[in-house]
């Protein structure tokens, strides 16, 4: 296993760890192992983003962490205790916003909460601050045909938040907006996440948002896959820079070059 | 304000709109005239035809004893209350077969047999089993249910499984996904199911009364054709067409309420 770490950085405290983890898909038709001896630790408050070819098992990965899927070898924990089903730490952040159109802006944001139990009134209360700090107060009696894409995409990590899950699993988030709300978007859901400070995972196949969001960026191999390749995202520009001003930065096509190289190698090996 | 072509655009449509309601009118009237026209002048034998002014007497000579609104109301409570319990039993079959994989794919095969079986045949068992007054609802549920059951069913397979899986995320029991996502989001099949249902449960209801009932709108078919009463047959079946754009009617009002309770675009 070639692992190669491009500097360091300390993380305080561990707070997801995979070890030895594998994973196969069963068919009646075929076996499909997508992923073999994952080893990953992931610290609090710490942002990873997940990059890799297509079909390498990054989503499988998050749902692993989620506990909606089960390791058929090794073991997934978070905060020490082992991961046995869908836990109350972790929020799930997918592709489409999936907003159910028969409720209102703030009846979604509180179906997490109504799933788990928790109290209504004080639900309420945090979604509408939510939304109204993150710029949607005016919509909260808005059905959700009436919003924009990233509104809506915001709606949806709102409704993650209101949960109040430690961690945040983004998958794919951005991916089925256009590029200019994309772009938009990241920033702004970079800044909420920081400001909530959640320990986020974000699965990306978008390099430059992989790289100007993340502390770090991990690169997955083909199937199976398993993590190839960990790069500590450090600019000279110094700490806190927006994904904005990372994208700006010095050192972040040296970052982009090399990931895409990484990537590129295994798309060759794998002729 | 709109613009002159705007508003020239919505003249012609509106135009339009008349016209086409004028026309059916118009249909309507001349095949009732050419019908009043063909029997007064011998083209056919109104014995076996009967003609309009004819229907119109015997409609309101029934109209007057009262008899006729009985029989309508009865067929008309029949059809509603089998169409209630079709749609519930079919939610409540299709939320099971949703539910447990395992009982939908054991009862597949049976479900396919059920389907293609002509219910009709079924009437003598319901006969003896039902009486004659319930043997009719047995007819018009038996005709319903199975339609009701796959069309539901195939509505809970459209719904996204993503969906289901941002439930599940949040830990989502399936009681909790079947009633906060699956019943909710099937709200535009549950119309589409109904609409169905109408049509279905009507067949069912005038079938049941067909083979065995002593009131009603097929009774009335029935009796007025064992006594060769033309007239009599003729007004049940415009009593029938009318009660059923009345049920139509009541659907339509119903999905307009949901669609705009629930914002499903149309």
């Amino acid at each position: 296993m070639a692992r190669r770490e491009s500097g360091t950085r300390e993380t305080n405290g561990e707070h997801i760890r995979l070890s030895g983890v594998g994973l196969s898909y069963f068919t009646p038709r075929e076996e499909t192992e997508a992923l073999r001896d994952v080893e990953l630790s992931i610290g609090k408050g710490e942002f990873i983003s997940i990059v890799g070819p297509s079909g390498c098992g990054k989503s499988t990965l998050l749902s692993l962490v989620s506990g909606m899927l089960k390791p058929t070898k090794g073991k997934v924990s978070i905060d020490g205790a082992e991961v046995t089903g869908p836990s109350a730490k972790v929020g799930y952040m997918l592709q489409h916003d999936h907003l159910f159109e028969w409720r209102d802006v703030l009846g979604n944001v509180t179906v997490g909460a109504e799933i788990r139990r928790m109290e209504k009134a004080a639900a309420k209360r945090r979604g509408a601050e939510l939304l109204e700090r993150y710029g949607l107060g005016d919509f909260i009696r808005h059905a959700p045909v009436q919003l924009s894409g990233g509104m809506r995409q915001r709606v949806a990590l709102i409704r993650t938040l209101v949960a109040e899950p430690d961690i945040l699993l983004l998958d794919e988030p951005f991916s089925a907006l256009d590029y200019q709300t994309r772009l938009t978007l990241s920033e702004e859901v970079f800044h909420i996440i920081k400001d909530q400070g959640k320990t986020a995972v974000l699965v990306t196949h978008d390099l430059s948002e992989a790289i100007s969001m993340a502390d770090r960026v991990m690169v997955m191999s083909k199937r199976p896959s398993t993590i190839s390749a960990v790069h500590n995202i450090v600019f000279d520009e110094g700490e806190g820079l927006s994904p904005w001003s990372k994208r700006q930065a010095a050192k972040y096509h040296d970052y982009f070059n090399a990931i895409w190289k990484e990537l590129d190698d295994h798309a060759v090996s794998a002729l | 304000m709109p613009s002159p072509l705007y508003e020239r655009y919505l003249r012609i449509q509106k135009r339009r709109q008349r016209l086409i309601w004028l026309t059916r009118l118009v249909l309507l009237a001349a095949f009732l005239v050419l019908w009043e026209l063909a029997a007064d002048w011998k083209w056919v034998d109104s014995m076996l035809t009967s003609k309009p002014s004819q229907l119109w007497g015997s409609f309101r000579e029934l109209a007057m004893e009262g008899s006729l609104f009985r029989h309508v109301w009865i067929s008309a409570q029949e059809t509603l209350i089998g169409i209630a319990v079709s749609m519930a039993v079919g939610t409540l079959v299709a939320m099971l077969f949703w539910w447990s994989t395992f009982a939908s794919k054991v009862l597949e095969p049976y479900m396919v047999v059920l389907n293609a079986l002509p219910k009709v045949a079924l009437g003598p068992i319901f006969f003896i089993w039902l009486g004659d007054r319930y043997s009719v609802y047995g007819m018009a549920v038996a005709i319903s249910v199975i339609v009701t059951i796959i069309m539901i069913e195939n509505g809970f397979k459209d719904i996204s499984r993503t969906k289901l899986k941002l439930m599940e995320s949040f830990g989502a029991s399936k009681l909790q996904m079947l009633r906060m996502v699956l019943l909710p989001a099937s709200v535009p099949h549950f119309i589409a199911t109904l609409k169905v249902n109408v049509g279905l449960t009507l067949v069912g209801v005038i079938m049941g009364e067909f083979l065995s009932s002593k009131a009603g709108l097929g009774y009335l078919i029935i009796y007025g054709g064992q006594v060769f009463q033309m007239n009599l047959v003729m007004v049940s079946i415009a009593m029938l067409a009318l009660l059923s754009i009345a049920l139509y009617g009541v659907v339509n009002v119903l999905e307009r309420y949901a669609r705009k309770k629930y914002h499903h675009e149309s």
